[in-house]
């Protein structure tokens, strides 16, 4: 490899004929005969050079970068570890590689590679023969001999589980303790279950079997709290971190496993004995006592060398050669804003000029020699610094080191910053907003069984209370999810017995996730196809202020290094740890395919379709729409796909791959059986094809990022990996032509399929695979259509979204700025836009006979929102329509059916007979009427589609497209609707009938006949009348007044119980507050009163009179009573009390006895028709049963005989008697 | 009326061991005249209730009934019933039950079932004996906390209070869906009201509104949370539970959350424009 570098250098072959060699295996004819001359001879190693070239920057460069963030590099492994694939023969590679570290360099290499390592420096090695992570087969020789000593204990043991070498002797030792935050990440040994926090190929010769997958972590994921010896303390940090309980891989643990393999290589390796030694947590602090040495153009060595690799390296970016294109950036960054030169040992820090064009003198010599290059690199990606964000912009343009090597790049930074107009807004984690009850999909009609619609509601309040609870203690220290929540997490998912329960609950699940994680600027609680929350339409100024200052308050200072591991950030968490604390696999069984069914949906989402012809200023107002809309499906998508495949692979999930190739090939056996929970293959192509990779590429990276280690050695997922690093190759940003990808979309595609490719799980050498196999995957596009990736769906905001580790350059200048690196640099935050919710959620076309086809063809030249209008129209009318069939032919069908019911319990009595048989009877009559509903349908959809796209469309439409959109919506609605209703309004009808079945069969009850019709006030009433609770309890103080116990003082004055009466008019004629509960109280408690009356029970206040109340004043209240009981009650008032035991026992009490008072009641109530003689006379009867005083019982006999012995209608009679001023005595004395 | 934590306290003091009388609630009436007499029963008779429920009334039912009988037996007419009910603490209308189960458990072969015993407690006359009916019914009236007519007076009150809701509702024009349409509808919780379009109170966005016709005290705001006011958030969002009686101005902690507490119909309603130019 070194050899092409060399040719380069020697201006054998241009710089341009190098890369096309190494972008393409076959020959260009472009190409000067004498360079494909020179470069077929090096054919073989075509594949190797990048991985070379990368790795050689990073070593190059590890003397003046040891402190810094680490600039991740993933080792390409062997392609031996890929099955099937023979290792093939041994490159001389490596010993050209050797030829870049002579012999004088080897000393001061044990002190520079180690930083890089830890850096994560790269050394690709892929190719057959090439072992993974070691130096291949190469390293039998001389190279890898030589430099085995070089590194220590190292990776060489990686194959045993615990990789890792620490870091070698820093001859500044100042400089390492940015390791705080930017942990060394070759310097960390992991446990066996941990996380190898470096890519970097180790030089060790490995075995066949440690050729397979291992353990390894992104390098990249520096968490920011970490110390350099330990493991990254953050569960999420390491790829499997989720889906361990907590506690497996304790921080203890990981001290243990790292001493033990610390001490382990001190012997393995005793002439390292001291430098590994050295090495601890305890490092020296640095921050901020780093003063940056100045760079000066002046000092640069070299210069003709460094601008030909600048070149070179800028070309492999350019042409995608490169895994990770912003990795390559941060590290370019990070050369630019590197504070100054370890000293090596030999001192040799002078320039030599003698040897420009050779690479046996290293290629940074100075911090000049750096930044110098740094710039060149930068100039040369100018393009891609244009689009990043307007604080990186400003950091780069205010770089004081650019200015003075670039003046001119510097100019066109700051006219890039001064042009960019995009702000990127905070994220905050929205605040849980509950999913809404929906009568349609949530009412008892959607359960099985009462039993399950109830179960449901409790689960549904169980799990809110979850989330509420983890809401309020999740940051607190100390708390665990599954300590806290666990065991009611799964008393709850226990209760889900039926299938449709887990439906229920999944839906619940999925709707709640999306609600609370997919809008990240949310202002929560918007979903897609919903509408925005109030909060934002009211324009609540000072909540929104608060918001943002939430917002600073809780966004997130990093995201963890330019390649973080997948994480679940936020409330994601909380949904993570619920799908494990579950533990169940028919919710996890569940959830995928409701994931599934939704990613399709979405995927398949129509989106803004081209718009070729005008670009005026109503195309942008529907472009901020368009690109709204298709943020919130891509982030919903990312969302959905990323607990699909978290749920997918959870099973299969482990901390480190299989150990040995046998078990592996078993184990690919078995997997490669299981069919995929989502054909995201298919999906991918047919996203490709249709030219909307810029929708399902990153969601397909989300899903694939939380695969396991078996995952990308499966053919189909395998397959899938080798269309996205075609379609990575192919995405050059510097081609702009027609039909070519947007330039974002382009970007976003090379963000996260650079991220995916440094994911822990993702082999190393996946991403420089043979080219042949890529060459053989052209997708077929349908090329004459222009899809999404044509257009400029992506903005800045959404590639911010989705890939806040872009926001690591601006983190890692704004260090440089402001003199220290890492945490500090804290206005840097993760970055989202601040989309709002997205339109409603549009159907899916329908593409049916040529009518369709027409109407195709008629959009296809309209505005795009003419046609989302259209649809939206016919599926809201379509939807309307059957609502409104629901509420007027449905709903006559079904007093229809109450009338026919009630008929038919008149002529068979009460019970009607078997409800099921009636509920028979009455479909048959109804079910038919049922066909109407097309009918209506149809005029419906007629009668009110055109006035609504007529609303929604701009006022100048012209006459013919308005009336084809109408008609064309008047279609689609129609369909709709008859669709459904065709197949539904059977079954609507009997269900809505057996409804009303039951509700008049229980309306048919004895309660119900008792209730009888009651009447409204008058229409008069102001309702002023005393409350029926006020009179009920002023009722009662009598009652208990009068049956005691009672102080002295105590009674009732006359005037307050007619008053009382008065009041008790007032409510029963005004109806407004009262219910029949408290009317029949009142009703009892007046029969009480009356008794009470009538035994002259009643303490009367005042002077102390022996009789009570006067006889004339209980007279007139008992007539109060009667024509209240006549009058006003509605509720059937219990008036056989008054001569029950109880109360006529009352009379036993009092002496003398009058007994005139009842006799007098007894008259009224047969007079005024509230009793029949009958039904007294039968009260009387039994109340001689009862067991009285003797001469109590004689009384009571003379009444009965008195009452008895009254003519039928003796009107006069009784009249002139009750005028009598009767007592016991005149009345005994008639009988 | 809201009152603070240490307000309540202070007259939750008073109510300790008071027997739940028509005469003691006109003594507290007396020691805080500042409060309505719906607050300072609505007050007591939680505060019973759950004095009643945390302290373990250990009654020897056989031993009351034949104390009952004994004092019946001397003097049928006496309050026998409720003076054995202020005597061991018990609510009167719940020892009424407790003594007319035991009763007819004596004189019947098998235990009465509930619904004859609440029937019974409901219209005395039912009841076979004669001198235990005057007992029960005086039991009954004399009780200001428990006992059918208390419980038909609170339901009185409750439903009396959801209509002069439902009025203010209407004279505001916002239009809403009632208990009875959303059961119609099969929701599985049903607020008082549901909003058909939400409006703010006091800067909070209210979907529902409950209406409670009781003070909101500790137990009972913490019971209503967790059976009700979370489970109408859970589905239908923000929402205001109006205590006519007042609370405890604590309670009103989950503002911010979603659940906003009020004694009395809001004011300050903002409502949605639809007029946005």
């Amino acid at each position: 490899m070194a050899a092409v570098l060399e040719s380069l250098l020697r201006e054998e072959v241009s710089v341009a004929a190098a890369v096309r060699w190494i972008a393409r295996s076959a020959q260009s004819s472009e190409d000067d005969p004498g360079e494909a001359a020179a470069l077929s001879s090096l054919r073989p190693l075509r594949k190797e050079f990048v991985p070379f070239l990368l790795n050689f920057l990073r070593e190059q460069s590890s003397r003046v970068l040891p402190q810094g963030p680490p600039t991740p590099a993933k080792a390409p492994g062997s392609s031996a570890a890929l099955p099937g694939r023979p290792g093939g023969p041994p490159r001389g590679g490596r010993g050209a590689r050797s030829q870049l570290f002579p012999p004088t360099e080897s000393s001061s290499a044990a002190a520079a590679e180690a930083p890089s390592a830890r850096r994560g420096g790269r050394r690709r090695g892929p190719g057959p023969g090439r072992e993974r992570g070691g130096r291949g087969p190469g390293g039998l020789e001389e190279g890898v001999g030589g430099e085995s000593q070089l590194w220590p204990g190292g990776r060489r043991s990686r194959g045993s589980g615990s990789p890792g070498s620490p870091s070698l002797v820093r001859s500044d030792p100042p400089n390492l303790s940015n390791l705080e935050e930017f942990p060394p990440v070759g310097s960390v040994p992991p446990g066996p279950a941990g996380t190898k926090p470096s890519r970097r190929i180790n030089p060790t010769p490995v075995s066949e079997e440690r050729s397979l997958s291992k353990p390894k972590t992104c390098f990249t994921s520096p968490p920011i709290n970490c110390v350099p010896s330990s493991q990254p303390s953050v569960p999420d940090t390491s790829p499997w971190g989720h889906g361990l309980p907590p506690g497996c891989r304790s921080l203890q643990e990981e001290r243990e496993m790292l001493r033990k393999e610390r001490s382990k290589q001190l012997q393995q390796s005793p002439s390292t004995t001291c430098a590994t030694s050295e090495l601890g947590p305890p490092l020296p602090s640095w921050t901020g006592n780093l003063t940056a040495e100045s760079a000066d153009p002046a000092r640069v060595s070299s210069r003709q060398r460094l601008e030909l690799i600048a070149l070179v390296y800028s070309s492999c970016i350019a042409e995608n050669l490169v895994p990770n294109l912003f990795l390559e950036l941060f590290f370019v960054l990070q050369l630019l804003t590197a504070r100054r030169m370890v000293a090596t040992k030999d001192g040799d820090l002078e320039p030599s000029p003698g040897a420009p064009d050779s690479l046996e003198s290293p290629l940074f010599q100075s911090v000049h020699d750096c930044v110098f290059f740094a710039v060149q690199v930068l100039e040369h990606q100018f393009q891609v610094l244009s689009y990043l964000d307007k604080g990186t912009l400003k950091l780069l343009a205010e770089n004081e080191r650019l200015l003075c090597f670039s003046p001119a790049l510097q100019g066109r930074l700051r006219a890039a910053y001064e042009g960019s107009v995009a702000k990127v807004s905070l994220a905050m984690p929205p605040s849980a907003q509950a999913v809404s009850f929906q009568p349609e999909t949530d009412n008892r009609a959607n359960f099985s069984s009462d039993r399950a619609f109830h179960t449901f509601k409790k689960q549904r309040d169980v799990f809110f209370e979850v989330l509420r609870e983890w809401e309020d203690r999740h940051e607190e220290p100390g708390w665990d999810f599954e300590k806290g929540l666990g065991s009611r997490i799964r008393a709850m998912m226990g209760q889900l017995s039926a299938a449709c329960s887990h439906s229920h609950f999944v839906r619940l699940f999925q709707k709640q996730l999306l609600q609370m994680c997919q809008s990240p600027g949310g202002t929560g609680g918007t979903v897609l196809g919903e509408a925005p929350d109030v909060l934002s339409m009211l324009g609540a100024d000072k909540l929104g202020r608060l918001r943002r200052l939430q917002e600073r308050l809780v966004a997130p200072q990093s995201s963890g290094g330019p390649c973080p591991p997948p994480t679940f950030p936020g409330c994601q968490g909380f949904f993570r740890d619920f799908i494990l604390s579950a533990s169940s696999f028919q919710f996890n069984q569940h959830l995928m395919d409701s994931l599934s069914l939704k990613i399709r949906e979405l995927n398949s989402l129509a989106l803004p379709q081209p718009e070729p012809s005008d670009e005026d200023g109503e195309s942008d107002v529907d472009w901020q729409g368009e690109r709204r809309q298709f943020a919130m499906v891509l982030l919903s998508l990312r969302l959905l796909a990323k607990f699909l495949g978290f749920v997918a692979f959870l099973p299969y999930r482990g901390p480190e791959p299989p150990p040995t190739r046998e078990l592996q090939d078993s184990i690919l056996a078995l997997r490669s059986q299981v069919p995929p929970a989502l054909d995201v293959r298919a999906l991918l192509q047919q996203g490709l094809r249709a030219r909307r990779a810029v929708l399902t590429v990153p969601w397909l990276v989300e899903f694939l990022s939380l695969a396991d280690h078996i995952v990308p050695l499966l053919d189909y997922y395998r397959s899938i990996f080798t269309v996205l690093l075609h379609l990575h190759r192919s995405l050059v940003l510097s081609k702009e032509s027609e039909g070519e990808m947007c330039f974002l979309n382009k970007l976003l595609l090379l963000a996260v399929l650079g991220w995916l490719f440094q994911i822990p799980t993702v082999p190393e050498d996946l991403f420089f695979l043979e080219e042949g196999q890529l060459d053989a995957l052209e997708v077929d596009t349908v090329a004459s259509e222009l899809g999404l990736d044509g257009m400029p769906v992506v903005d800045q905001h959404l590639l911010y979204t989705c890939c806040p580790y872009i926001g690591e350059l601006r983190k890692l200048l704004a260090s440089w700025v402001s003199g220290s690196s890492g945490r500090s640099g804290g206005f840097v935050r993760k970055i989202t836009p601040t989309t709002t919710t997205g339109l409603g959620a549009q159907p899916p076309r329908t593409s049916q006979g040529l009518q369709a086809q027409l109407a195709q063809a008629f959009f296809h030249n309209q505005p795009p929102s003419l046609r989302r209008t259209v649809e939206f129209v016919a599926e809201r009318i379509g939807s309307n329509c059957v609502k409104h069939i629901k509420a007027t032919l449905v709903a006559d069908l079904v007093s229809q059916a109450e009338s026919l019911l009630q008929e038919q319990l008149v002529t068979q009595g009460q019970d009607g007979g078997d409800p099921a048989q009636l509920l028979e009877i009455l479909c048959s009559q109804l079910c038919p009427h049922g066909a109407q509903a097309l009918t209506q349908g149809r005029e419906f959809c007629q009668k009110k589609s055109p006035g609504a796209v007529r609303a929604l469309l701009p006022e100048e439409t012209p006459a013919a497209v308005l009336s084809s959109a109408e008609n064309i919506a008047v279609g689609l609605a129609t369909e709709k609707a008859c669709t459904w209703l065709s197949a539904n309004i059977t079954a609507l009808i009997r269900r809505e009938v057996k409804a009303a079945v039951s509700r008049t069969l229980r309306a048919q009850g004895p309660e119900a006949a008792a209730r009888g019709e009651r009447r409204g006030c008058s229409r008069a009433c102001e309702h002023h009348a005393p409350l029926p609770s006020h009179l009920i309890s002023e009722i009662k103080d009598v009652l208990s007044l009068a049956v005691g116990p009672r102080d002295p003082e105590e009674g009732v004055s006359p005037d307050h119980l007619e008053q009382l009466l008065g009041q008790l008019g007032q409510t029963l004629q005004c109806r407004q507050f009262l219910c029949p509960p408290a009317e029949q109280h009142l009703a009892k408690c007046s029969v009480d009163l009356a008794s009470l009356l009538v035994a002259d029970h009643i303490p009367v206040l005042g002077p102390p009179s022996p009789r009570g109340l006067e006889r004339g004043q209980a007279r007139r209240l008992l007539h109060v009573l009667l024509s209240l009981w006549k009058d006003d009650f509605q509720v059937p008032v219990p008036l056989q009390l008054l001569l029950s035991p109880r109360n006529v026992g009352l009379l036993a009490d009092t002496r003398p006895r009058e007994w005139d008072l009842l006799l007098f009641l007894l008259r009224e109530l047969v007079e005024k028709g509230l009793m029949g003689r009958t039904e007294i006379e039968d009260c009387l009867g039994s109340l001689r049963d009862a067991q009285w005083p003797k001469d109590f019982s004689e009384e009571l006999a003379t009444l009965f005989h008195l009452f008895l012995a009254e003519p039928h209608r003796p009107e006069p009679q009784l009249r002139a008697c009750e005028l009598v001023q009767t007592n016991r005595g005149t009345v005994l004395a008639q009988s | 009326m809201i009152l603070t934590k240490a307000q309540y306290d202070e007259i939750a003091q008073c109510l300790v061991s008071v027997p739940p009388t028509r005469q003691s609630l006109r003594k507290l009436k007396q020691r805080f005249p500042s409060q309505s007499q719906a607050t300072l029963l609505s007050i007591f008779s939680q505060e019973y209730q759950s004095m009643l429920a945390f302290s373990c009334h250990c009654i020897t039912t056989w031993l009351c009934l034949s104390r009952y009988l004994n004092g019946v037996g001397r003097n049928g007419a006496a309050p026998v019933l409720l003076e054995l009910a202020n005597e061991v603490d018990y609510a009167p209308s719940l020892m009424a039950r407790i003594i007319l189960e035991r009763f007819l458990q004596e004189h019947e072969e098998t235990p009465p079932s509930k619904s004859v015993i609440n029937s019974m407690l409901r219209d005395p006359s039912q009841i076979p004996d004669g001198v235990l009916a005057n007992q029960v019914y005086q039991c009954i009236v004399n009780d200001c906390c428990y006992g059918p007519l208390v419980d038909c007076i609170k339901h009185a009150i409750g439903h009396e209070h959801e209509v002069l809701l439902r009025d203010m509702l209407l004279e505001k024009n916002l239009s809403f869906l009632d208990e009875d349409q959303l059961r119609a509808k099969g929701y599985d919780k049903t607020p008082d009201f549901i909003l058909q379009v939400p409006v703010a109170v006091e800067g909070h966005i209210i979907h529902w509104i409950e209406s409670k016709a009781s003070f909101g005290d500790e137990c009972s705001h913490q019971a209503y949370l967790h059976d009700q006011f979370w489970s109408y958030w859970n589905r239908f969002g923000p929402g205001l539970v109006i205590y006519w009686y007042g609370f405890i101005q604590e309670l009103d902690c989950n503002r911010e959350r979603g659940i906003l507490l009020k004694a009395c119909f809001p004011t300050d309603i903002v409502t949605l424009c639809h007029s946005v130019a």
